[in-house]
């Protein structure tokens, strides 16, 4: 083990060049400079996505507009749905996955460091060849060849015929390598946690967040993999002349769509997973109370994990299935909202009876609970196959899963920063500008992602690069253009906190939420060899035990 | 704050001793391997949804043959390996060389073999990736499953070399084996698709 | 052990409070402003409302939406008022002492109670949705259904009647369908090459045109009028003025468009010296014809909408400009002008051809 402590701090190593630095980031296999990376990267992917979004919602803000050209406009949602997936949010759970899981399972590092660093990079890669096609091709004017085909990409669209440029392969080849980048984390992940916990740590005393971990990584090795089959399928096509999703040779368009969401359903789960990971850490500690039927808690996820691999085809109501395949999917996406609910009760469980301290990370968690409440709800309504198919491909089912993804998982994620930041860089982050933050966040959401579901109901379609006047849609979409500027403004306050709490915060020392899990055993940041010995534990809040020697937890295990 | 070496007052319950949890590399291949099996299990869908659909050109049952000899040298390779690994567990390092050796024999005379089948379906038979759905699916399939004998044949191959060197001692049996575990993985997909292209299929 | 850090808040830190006031301040005139703006007069019968259906499909969705928003939404007040109650009943107070509330660690009746009224939820509307399911997707068509077979292209609808002997474009007239006597269209769906989706929200649900995979829906409109709808699946760059117009004619209304459409072209002779003679030479010997049929001519064309009785539709390119002599001639100049990225190539015809062309066209009633 080197002796080199992390230099993660400010005060660190002043005897380093800024090339050894650099250097010791793009060589590391240390867990938490790989997460830290992993976020890094999905922030600065965060900021060019909102940019994506905001372009667009200029353009939609008035009716007949040309803001940007209908191929912009093309280019603009591809991406943003693209890079918000796949460079923001998987990354992000990876990330604090990354950082976190090992400290939180009382170990060294993961076990397969050097995999660990081969994955991340395997991402950034991916993500750098999607994001080169914009310059590729045509260059800049005409947004180059950036994927204009939809995030699901649906054939025959992405076919050389309907495809002649390259944008559907730089979609396929960038998620191809990004893929397998998700793969090796989850394979990492899953060995972690199943092989080098800390003595005691039996999988029952195992800190939330870590279970929410397992499962998604388990969900990962069988939603990624038809995504790659599909998209080497597509690749042959369009260079090898096969047939695939070739219409015209008895190929079928629907295929692709089973295969893509036999992906892109559990693919959700796998981000809102780990979100409701952030949410079990940190509501029981600013509630004071344990969290509320632990065992349940697990349960529910594992059934989701399980469940939401048969609910794919409710994205595809509309498709001309027959009324056996549609009563199927709308009572399996029913089901899937028990164990989703139950969570919401188990949290709701946790406030009840505590203290609670509406610190930043509780702020940003009360919402998601009243957002991902809604969220859901409005998912409900979209598993009822007649109501579906009204709303599907409409402007509600857009409000719906950005209502999940910034509403849940996003609000969720935002707390896990506000709650570990102390341990990653050893300082606080700012309450008056997290507050902030929050307030101005809440409202740009509520305002852009409540009102979109209006013109939903009223026939606006998705994916559209402008729309005619008079048919009622015009004030919406206003009030929704101006929700994301607060939001943007929003997310600027937050990077400016993260930099000037770096420099300025207050130190956190070791355990400044009065915390129970093993994380807060270790200085801020940790060492690199993350533990002096590796403690054993005897309940899942082995602090709590160690604070409370009178009431430990191990008593009602 | 340090580690948990304070006692506290009361007594908990012991823990599990010795500690010992799987082994990471089982693990993660037997992960690796969860993975693949999504991967092939799309292909093999696709390949079964399009039987019969094909609008033009050969059909299976024109122009496949059954591919005995190179199935029996693949699924003995399964058994050479396991041999090798049980020479290997008791050090008897000759013996696991030879048969190891034997092992990536018997998968490149597999691999040949599927490359005789490919250039006479080719040039005999006019069946390409391209010729129809059938066409597609196969080569691709089969293709997927060829890249993967060859991917492990690369691995198997690179411990024959550190095996020939004398760097491979009893003491690596455990990550030997988990190598062996992708072997056995790519044979059993080879069952699958040897059932679904050239029995159910035709 | 997690006291408020009070460093010295620094210029910046000011500087985006400032802009949070200002935010905070501009706010309500902003909405003021926006709903001034929302005050455009529009039609709201034009407006495609989902819960105003008025077709047999769309009210039985809106049947089964109005039951899943009542369910959803009592859900959400008894969740959400026990979130708020938590929220506010049990928030830390200041003078509280540092003791840690009661741990408790779960209760499995109350764990089961709110895992058994889900699972009743769900199976509710679970048998609500079933109901309707079959009720749209298996009608049987009775006699006097109207049969249209519609495909799609990128980027405009086909329609075609194939018991009346019309083909045409963009916008579908259907009779009104009398509870007494139900006349329902049915219409097959097909694609010429990607997917697109058939969403006329006031009728019917939608339903996706899929190559090499037909599929069908249904409508039986209760009142006449205009009914807006576009494509809902992404089918290109431009699925955006991809738009629908259903007109529903009365019966007598529509049995009289239909003959007109089943006719063919008016005959204009291309020996005369007219401009309309001039302009149909023009286009039988241009590259018109290569998409564009008119029926009774060597025009025969099957990429393109056919143009029989052009100047019998209200709008151009699927809705994206209205018919009128300019927008008809700035259609062919400059299909870009209108509508970036159709499949429409600009015809490079000198300005007397394209006056001709125009005047020719426009003779298509």
């Amino acid at each position: 083990m080197s002796s080199e402590t992390m230099a993660l701090s400010p005060h660190a190593v002043e005897t380093q060049s800024l090339a050894e630095r650099l250097h010791g980031w793009a060589t590391t296999v240390d867990h938490k400079r790989i997460g830290v990376m992993y976020i890094g990267f999905a922030l600065i992917f965060l900021v060019i996505g909102g940019i994506e979004a905001i372009i667009m919602r200029i353009q939609l803000a008035l009716p007949n507009n040309d803001f940007v050209s209908p191929q912009v406009f093309n280019r603009m949602f591809t991406m943003h749905g693209t890079t918000m997936i796949f460079f923001v949010a998987m990354p992000i759970m990876f990330g604090f996955g990354n950082y976190t899981v090992p400290l939180l399972v009382g170990t060294r590092d993961m076990a397969f460091p050097r995999l660990n660093a081969f994955s991340f990079w395997l991402t950034a890669f991916g993500a750098l060849l999607m994001y080169f096609s914009f310059v590729g091709g045509f260059g800049l004017y005409g947004a180059g060849s950036a994927p204009d085909v939809g995030w699901f990409a649906y054939a025959p669209l992405t076919s050389k015929v309907f495809s002649p440029g390259h944008s559907s392969d730089f979609w396929s080849l960038g998620l191809i390598v990004s893929g397998f980048g998700s793969i090796g984390t989850s394979v990492n992940m899953i060995t972690t946690i199943v092989c080098s916990r800390c003595p005691g740590m039996t999988l029952n005393k195992m800190p939330l967040f870590a279970w929410m971990n397992i499962v998604m990584s388990g969900m990962v090795l069988f939603a990624i993999s038809p995504l790659t089959a599909a998209q080497i399928m597509i690749s042959l096509d369009r260079y090898l002349g096969a047939h695939f999703f070739d219409t015209q040779a008895g190929g079928s368009a629907v295929i692709w769509m089973h295969f893509f969401w036999i992906f892109g359903h559990p693919e959700v789960y796998i981000l809102i997973i780990p979100s409701f990971g952030f949410i079990s850490e940190i509501v029981p500690v600013f509630s004071r109370k344990p969290i509320f039927g632990y065992p349940i808690m697990v349960g529910a996820t594992v059934a989701i994990g399980f469940i939401s691999f048969s609910v794919w085809a409710h994205h595809m109501f509309t498709v001309g299935m027959n009324s056996w395949g549609n009563t199927f999917f709308a009572i399996t996406t029913m089901a899937v909202g028990v164990p989703t609910g139950i969570k919401i009760f188990n949290w709701l469980g946790t406030i009840w009876g505590g203290k609670i301290q509406f610190k930043t990370p509780m702020l940003f968690s009360l919402a998601f609970l009243f957002q991902f409440l809604i969220a859901g709800l409005t998912g409900i309504m979209l598993s009822s196959t007649p109501f579906n198919w009204q709303l599907s491909g409409s402007y509600f089912v857009v409000a719906h899963f950005h209502y999940v993804i910034v509403g849940g998982i996003l609000f969720a994620v935002f707390g896990g920063f506000y709650y570990w930041y102390p341990k990653i860089t050893g300082k606080m982050l700012s309450e008056r500008l997290g507050k902030l933050h929050f307030w101005l966040f809440v409202i740009g959401f509520h305002l852009t992602f409540d009102f979109m579901h209006i013109p939903g109901l009223l026939g606006m379609p998705r994916r559209i690069y402008t729309y005619e006047a008079g048919r009622g849609w015009e004030i919406w979409n206003q009030i929704v253009s101006v929700g994301a500027l607060f939001q943007g403004v929003a997310v600027l306050i937050f990077v400016f906190n993260m930099i000037w709490s770096y420099w300025k915060g207050k130190d956190a020392g070791c355990d400044p939420w009065d915390a129970w899990t093993l994380e807060w055993t270790t200085t801020s940041p940790p060492p690199e060899y993350n533990f002096a010995t590796i403690p054993t534990v005897h309940s899942s809040r082995p602090l709590w035990d160690l604070k409370h020697p009178e009431d430990p937890d191990w008593k009602y295990e | 704050m340090s580690s948990t070496t304070l006692t506290p007052p009361l007594t908990p319950p012991p823990i599990e001793t010795p500690w010992v949890l799987p082994s990471r590399g089982k693990v993660g291949m037997f992960s690796l391997i969860a993975a693949e099996s999504a991967i092939f299990t799309i292909f093999v869908v696709a390949y079964v949804f399009y039987i019969g659909k094909s609008i033009s050109g050969p059909t299976p049952r024109e122009v496949l043959e059954l591919p005995i000899f190179n199935t029996v040298c693949l699924l003995s390779s399964s058994l050479t390996i396991h041999f090798a690994l049980g020479a290997l567990k008791k050090g008897n390092r000759a013996v696991f060389t030879a048969f190891w050796a034997l092992t990536i024999a018997l998968g490149a005379i597999f691999l040949f073999g599927t490359a005789r089948e490919w250039h006479h379906l080719i040039y005999d038979k006019g069946l390409t990736i391209q010729t129809n759905l059938f066409g597609t699916t196969y080569y691709s399939l089969v293709g997927l499953h060829a890249f993967h004998v060859t991917v492990g044949l690369f691995g198997l191959s690179l411990v024959l070399a550190f095996a020939l060197l004398g760097w491979v001692k009893q003491e690596h049996y455990g990550r030997v084996d988990v190598l062996s575990l992708y072997w056995h993985f790519v044979d059993v997909v080879w069952i699958v698709v040897f059932f679904v292209v050239y029995v159910a299929g035709r | 052990m997690n006291n408020e850090p009070h460093a010295p808040i620094s210029r910046a830190s000011r500087a985006a409070k400032m802009l949070a006031r200002v935010a905070w301040a501009a706010l309500p005139v902003f909405l003021i402003a926006l709903v001034a703006v929302a005050a455009e007069p529009h039609d709201p019968a034009l407006v495609p409302n989902i819960f105003k259906p008025d077709s047999t499909p769309a009210d039985h969705i809106y049947g089964v939406a109005l039951f899943v928003l009542t369910v959803t939404g009592a859900i959400f007040v008894a969740v959400f008022s026990l979130l708020v109650y938590a929220i506010v009943r049990y928030r830390a107070k200041p003078e509280d002492d540092s003791h840690e509330p009661a741990q408790v660690y779960g209760s499995n009746q109350i764990e089961l109670a709110w895992t058994v009224i889900p699972v009743l939820i769900v199976v509710m509307l679970f048998l609500a949705t079933a109901r309707v399911i079959a009720q749209i997707q298996d009608a049987p068509p009775p006699p006097g259904t109207i049969n249209v077979t519609a495909v799609g292209h990128q980027f405009w609808w086909e329609f075609r009647y194939p018991d009346l002997g019309i083909v045409t474009a963009n916008e579908l007239h259907v009779p009104v369908s009398e509870p007494a006597e139900s006349t329902p269209t049915f219409l097959k769906l097909l694609s010429a090459d990607t997917d697109h989706s058939f969403w006329v929200p006031r009728l019917a649900g939608k339903t996706d045109l899929i190559p090499n995979h037909p599929n069908s829906t249904w409508i039986d409109p209760h009142h006449t009028g205009l009914y807006l709808g576009q494509c809902a699946q992404y089918c290109g760059t431009q699925h955006g003025l991809m738009l629908l117009r259903v007109y529903v004619d009365s019966r007598e209304d529509f049995k009289a468009w239909a003959n007109a459409q089943a006719a063919p072209a008016l005959v204009t002779s291309t020996d005369s010296n007219s401009e309309a003679g001039y302009g149909r030479k023009v286009f039988e010997t241009t590259s018109c014809i290569n998409c564009h049929a008119v029926k009774g001519t060597v025009a025969d064309g099957r990429f393109g909408p056919d143009l029989t009785h052009l100047m019998s539709r209200k709008t151009l390119a699927s809705g994206a400009a209205d018919n009128t002599p300019e927008k008809l001639k700035q259609w062919i100049k400059d299909p870009d002008s209108i509508k970036p990225g159709s499949l429409m190539p600009a015809m490079r015809l000198t300005e007397k051809d394209l006056n001709a062309l125009t005047a020719y066209l426009l003779t298509l009633r």
